[in-house]
């Protein structure tokens, strides 16, 4: 009986995450394909990509910041084992454009906008202001989910081009500044080593996926949350735990197919 | 059409519970239609339903003449342009002024500009006596200016009917007879179809024109004040003067007491 009663809830787990797919699905669905209404969006999208983009400005920079200075110092002393220091520019640029960049923005992006915005929708239906909506002849979904979406969307691959461009500063200071390595030779190396399309154009298209997935997310979980403050604080954690596994999972899957010769 | 809402057959589960078992009734234009019932009846579920928020198992609700449950996203949302509700907690807009959230639904819904818009918003606003404070966010209001706000919001497109769920719940006396006084008003100087949720009797007796009582799911009693006053439904009785225990019992389904505690 008790293996039963295992294998009931294990079914009945499955099923809801079946439905919660299938939801979800239909979400962006209805997300996506709608008559669009530029006059009254604008003002709206304006609105969240100084929420969603401009105010997690700062954490972007200083991340940025600081993973810059490590990669630089860490790879600034292996490099110097085998005499190639000055190869250091080529490192910190692959390393950010390729990887830091587009993957810990997206982290930070998931932790600071995506859990306040699942927090703020999920409060607004705990307090009916989503359901006063509704009743008011006004689609929830355009007034309020649809701006957060593309503003995420929008403002994801601007912040991982700003996060890369000050890892990369973070990386010369390191290197030029304070170890010495030789300017020219930092940034000639640099150059030569970054391909505009295999390194740069590619670490905005995964941004571009990790913006429009994590925005997803936290719209989806705040919309779907069950409206009590358990199931406020429950929605917001599964948005920072299924944006940063949703996230890794996909690096790796954008990168096999981008280093296949895409 | 004389009935504005018109319910029929209605059977709506939640989590396999039964909400309600074979629904009837009519709400008729121009009149303050009150549903009564003890808390967890079901009766901000019915305004739901009404407002196809939720949909029924079974049966059919015409609003205005359609079949609600049957109508698409897009007229769904059309109809509701008819619609205004009061919700209990106001649910008004926190991020957005008094003013704002009075202008809301005509922003969404008219081209007008913003001098008239003003000018209607100031209307709405005079009408519950909280002009003076448009400028004010909802987190500085008492609860029963919130829901006055509330109030010239869902009036603020003159909608053809009007839902209050709950409207008088942990209002003080003179919030109270503010908003009985409203209700009253706009009904009367407006004409709007009016249905009103709540288990408040003496409110409710004073403004409706017609009464139903839901308990367990079904109608138990319905008619005028008047009419419901000499009602000989003990259910109906019960509820209208507040007994703690009857039909409906006051302890929740449960096995014997004694046995309860010598176990």
């Amino acid at each position: 009986m008790l293996i039963l009663e295992k294998l009931r809830l294990l079914g009945q787990f499955g099923l809801q995450l079946l439905m919660s797919f299938g939801r979800s699905g239909i979400f962006l669905v209805h997300l996506l394909i709608r008559k669009p209404r530029f006059k009254k969006s604008f003002p709206l999208l304006i609105e969240q990509l100084y929420f969603i983009g401009v105010l997690s400005l700062i954490i972007i920079i200083l991340s940025g910041l600081f993973i810059g200075l490590v990669v630089g110092l860490q790879g600034y002393n292996t490099l110097n084992k085998f005499g190639a220091s000055q190869q250091l520019g080529q490192l910190v640029a692959l390393s950010v454009v390729r990887e830091l960049g587009p993957v810990v923005t997206a982290l930070l992006f998931a932790g600071r906008a995506g859990s306040a915005l699942t927090a703020e929708i999920g409060l607004m239906k705990s307090t009916e202001q989503l359901a006063s909506m509704e009743m008011m002849g006004v689609d929830p979904l355009w007034r309020v989910i649809s701006p957060r979406f593309w503003g995420g969307f929008i403002s994801m691959p601007i912040l991982m081009i700003i996060f890369s461009v000050v890892a990369v500063w973070g990386g010369y200071l390191v290197g030029v500044v304070w170890l010495g390595v030789d300017s020219g030779t930092f940034w000639s190396a640099m150059q030569s080593a970054v391909n505009f399309h295999d390194d740069i154009v590619n670490g905005i298209i995964k941004s571009i996926v990790f913006g429009s997935v994590v925005t997803w997310i936290a719209v989806f979980q705040g919309y779907d949350t069950v409206p009590t403050a358990q199931g406020i604080g429950r929605a917001t954690t599964r948005t920072v735990v299924y944006s940063s596994l949703a996230i890794l999972g996909l690096d790796f899957v954008l990168t096999a197919v981008m280093m296949g010769g895409w | 059409m004389k009935d504005f809402v018109n319910i029929r057959g209605l059977y709506f589960n939640r989590n396999g519970r039964t909400v309600f078992s074979d629904i009837e009734l009519n709400i008729p234009r121009g009149k303050i239609t009150a549903i009564m019932g003890p808390s967890g009846c079901g009766k901000t579920t019915l305004l739901r339903l009404i407002g196809g928020q939720l949909k029924p198992e079974r049966g059919n609700i015409h609003v205005d003449g359609k079949l609600i449950n049957k109508l698409s996203r897009a007229q769904l949302y059309e109809l509701r342009r008819k619609m205004g509700i009061l919700f209990q907690s106001g649910a008004l807009f926190t991020n957005l002024s008094v003013f704002e959230n009075v202008a809301f639904p005509l922003r969404e819904h008219t081209e007008l500009p913003d001098f008239m818009i003003r000018d209607i918003v100031l209307m709405k606003l005079q009408s519950v006596g909280l002009r003076g404070a448009k400028n004010l966010m909802p987190s500085q209001l008492s609860g029963g200016m919130a829901r006055r706000v509330a109030l010239a919001r869902a009036i603020a497109l003159d909608p053809e009917l009007i839902m209050y769920d709950e409207p008088f719940t942990g209002l003080d006396p003179i919030a109270l007879g503010v908003i009985v006084k409203l209700i009253s008003d706009l009904n009367k100087a407006l004409g709007i179809t009016t249905i009103l949720v709540s288990h408040d009797v003496e409110e409710v007796l004073t403004i409706a024109d017609y009464i139903y009582v839901i308990a367990s799911g079904k109608i138990i009693g319905h008619g005028t004040p008047e009419k419901l006053h000499i009602d000989k439904e003990p259910e109906v009785q019960q509820f209208l003067q507040g007994l703690p225990d009857g039909v409906v019992p006051f302890h929740y389904p449960a096995i014997d007491y004694n046995q309860d505690l010598m176990h």
